[in-house]
């Protein structure tokens, strides 16, 4: 089963058969799940302890600073401020029928973890052969790390 | 299967389910293929409960009310007292009806189920804490200390995951949803995380709407009744008798539970966890609730005002051809006649495939045990009664028989059940 990298856009066969080969290059070798983190409450954020096996392909530090980023993400994307307070009041009074024309505040942020998320896979993650997939797309339950197999190693 | 018509060569080199032209089928949306028991309109943009009945009837009283409020009370209030009367209705007419739709037809919040891989990882987990002996294994739980707190999170079954805290399944839409409320069948709809603001909104709307055409149309009647007397005043108005006696039943529940529901919003607590009561100080000196902000104001922003999170299950998105989908229930009994014959068929594939594993059939016997133990896997009676008090508390045999697919005659029992349940809430009111 094609479980290679997951993005939103809808493949075309030209796509899926660069992947097929991709695959044979870079075969999966497993895939580790960074859980989320409850003891601040309900709100989204995820553990940064290094699991076990990816000590060997990334630095610890790199990988506590990429997850602590994203928590700082979600919790501005869930933040009790004045903006949140305004945009509230004003979908309430207009029925919500100004969301069909804005975006909200938490979609906003949602875009800019995408960003980061791609930014750190093109920089830091992929040429370590790893591939972090967006929470969001797990229901922001985990967050995914395709670990990929190091074929310069087996060659 | 059908092979390609185009096609001249032969396409064996590549996987079977792909061919090298344009597919004839069309791509999926993710609502086809949703595991859970909800019903999908207007190409997964509305998203119901499967049992939809007591919503229609909610829906045809306030119509019915309000049409005749407006048809034989307002023209005679507008000329005699003020025609803001009718205005001010209308707008109240329109924010219940709004709020209404809103709660029935959004996404509560419901969790999405754990891919095949995310939960194979967590039952590796599981098994890694709990050791692999012989005898049955105990209930999984996780236990999270939250503001100081101690809350136990829960391995749903059904979803494969984790439960975040204040997350609840609800057996009768067969979904994980996050701050979970109540099931209400008035509404047909779950109430959670992120249609609680809309619930609220409505039920209390829906009092100021109660009370206004109860006061008018009393108003009228003695209006009316001081220029001809009292009968000709009900026989000249026949529409405004049914409009009290449904307002006056209406309003004793309607106004208790938007009571019940604000002292819920300024304490920060769910239906659910004022029923079990989780956070009462009557379980402990030391208990107390550590979701609460500390004061009114800040706890009814949050629950009212604060950001709308987007919805997790992304109804309308298309399924990508190869990407891993979610986990068939553990319970071993595949779904047959599955509203969704896909569906039904990757779940009997996959259950062939996971015969080898010992987990799937050392978790079917603790599963039903688990369920018949914790009344957490109940579902909530519906938030219609004031102060919350439960009256339909479905028996211990209900659970499992959820689990047991569409068609299978067990799972008859249970659906007739939920309506028998609907009927007896219906009674209550």
């Amino acid at each position: 089963m094609l479980t290679a990298a997951t993005n939103t856009q809808p493949f075309d066969m030209a796509e899926t058969h660069s992947l097929q080969d991709m695959r044979q290059q870079a075969a999966i070798a497993s895939k580790v799940f960074i859980q989320r983190d409850y003891t601040t409450g309900t709100m989204c954020q995820f553990q940064t302890k290094l699991p076990s096996d990816l000590e060997a392909r990334i630095d610890k530090q790199q990988f506590e600073e990429t997850v602590r980023t994203l928590n700082n993400l979600y919790a501005e994307a869930e933040k009790l401020g004045s903006q949140s307070f305004i945009e509230g009041c004003l979908a309430c009074l207009t029925a919500y029928t100004v969301f069909l024309c804005m975006e909200t505040h938490y979609e906003k942020v949602l875009k800019k973890i995408a960003k980061f998320i791609q930014e750190q896979n093109d920089k830091i993650y992929a040429p370590r052969g790893l591939l972090l997939t967006d929470p969001i797309e797990r229901g922001l339950r985990v967050i995914e790390v395709t670990i990929f197999e190091d074929r310069s190693l087996t060659r | 299967m059908r092979e390609c018509e185009y096609s001249q060569i032969s396409t064996r080199s590549s996987t079977p389910m792909e061919t090298p032209y344009k597919k004839r089928t069309p791509k999926k949306r993710k609502w086809q293929l949703f595991p859970g028991r909800n019903k999908f309109y207007c190409d997964g943009r509305i998203m119901m409960a499967k049992q939809t009945g007591v919503f229609y009837l909610t829906l045809v009283l306030i119509l019915a009310t309000c049409g005749l409020f407006f048809t034989f009370d307002c023209p005679f209030l507008a000329l005699q007292l003020t025609p803001v009367i009718p205005v001010i209705g209308g707008v109240l007419f329109l924010f219940v009806l709004g709020s209404l739709l809103r709660t029935s037809f959004s996404d509560p919040g419901v969790l999405p189920r754990a891919t095949p891989d995310e939960a194979a990882d967590l039952e590796r987990q599981i098994d890694v804490a709990n050791g692999t002996t012989g005898y049955r294994p105990p209930p999984r739980t996780k236990e999270v200390v939250i503001n100081g707190q101690t809350v136990k999170l829960k391995y749903c079954f059904t979803c494969k995951i984790f439960r975040p805290p204040r997350a609840s399944h609800c057996s009768l839409c067969d979904n994980c949803v996050e701050r979970f409320d109540h099931h209400c069948p008035w509404v047909g709809n779950c109430v959670g995380r992120r249609n609680y603001r809309f619930f609220y909104m409505f039920i209390l709307s829906l009092s100021f709407l109660t009370i206004f055409i109860f006061s008018f149309v009393i108003t009228h009647i003695i209006l009316e009744s001081h220029r001809s007397g009292f009968l000709s005043a009900l026989k000249e108005s026949p529409a405004s008798v049914l409009e009290v006696v449904v307002c006056f039943f209406s309003v004793w529940s309607i106004v208790g539970l938007s009571g019940f529901h604000t002292y819920l919003i300024s304490s920060n607590q769910t239906t659910n966890e004022d029923i079990k009561g989780s956070w009462s100080s009557k379980r402990g000196k030391d208990n107390y609730n550590p979701y609460s902000y500390g004061n009114i104001v800040t706890n009814c922003c949050a629950a009212l005002c604060g950001p709308l999170p987007p919805s997790l299950i992304d109804r309308r998105g298309f399924i990508q051809s190869g990407v891993p989908q979610i986990a068939p229930p553990a319970n071993g009994i595949p779904m047959y006649g599955s509203t969704q014959s896909q569906q039904s068929h990757m779940v009997s594939e996959s259950e062939n495939e996971r015969q080898p594993p010992p987990l799937s059939s050392s978790s079917k016997a603790p599963m039903v045990h688990h369920h018949f133990l914790t009344p957490e896997e109940m579902p909530s009676p519906p938030g219609m009664l004031p102060c919350g008090s439960p009256m339909g508390h479905s028996p211990m045999g209900h659970s499992p028989t959820v689990q047991a697919g569409f068609y299978n005659p067990a799972s008859q029992d249970s659906l007739h059940e939920d309506s028998v349940r609907g009927l007896v809430k219906l009674s209550s009111v």
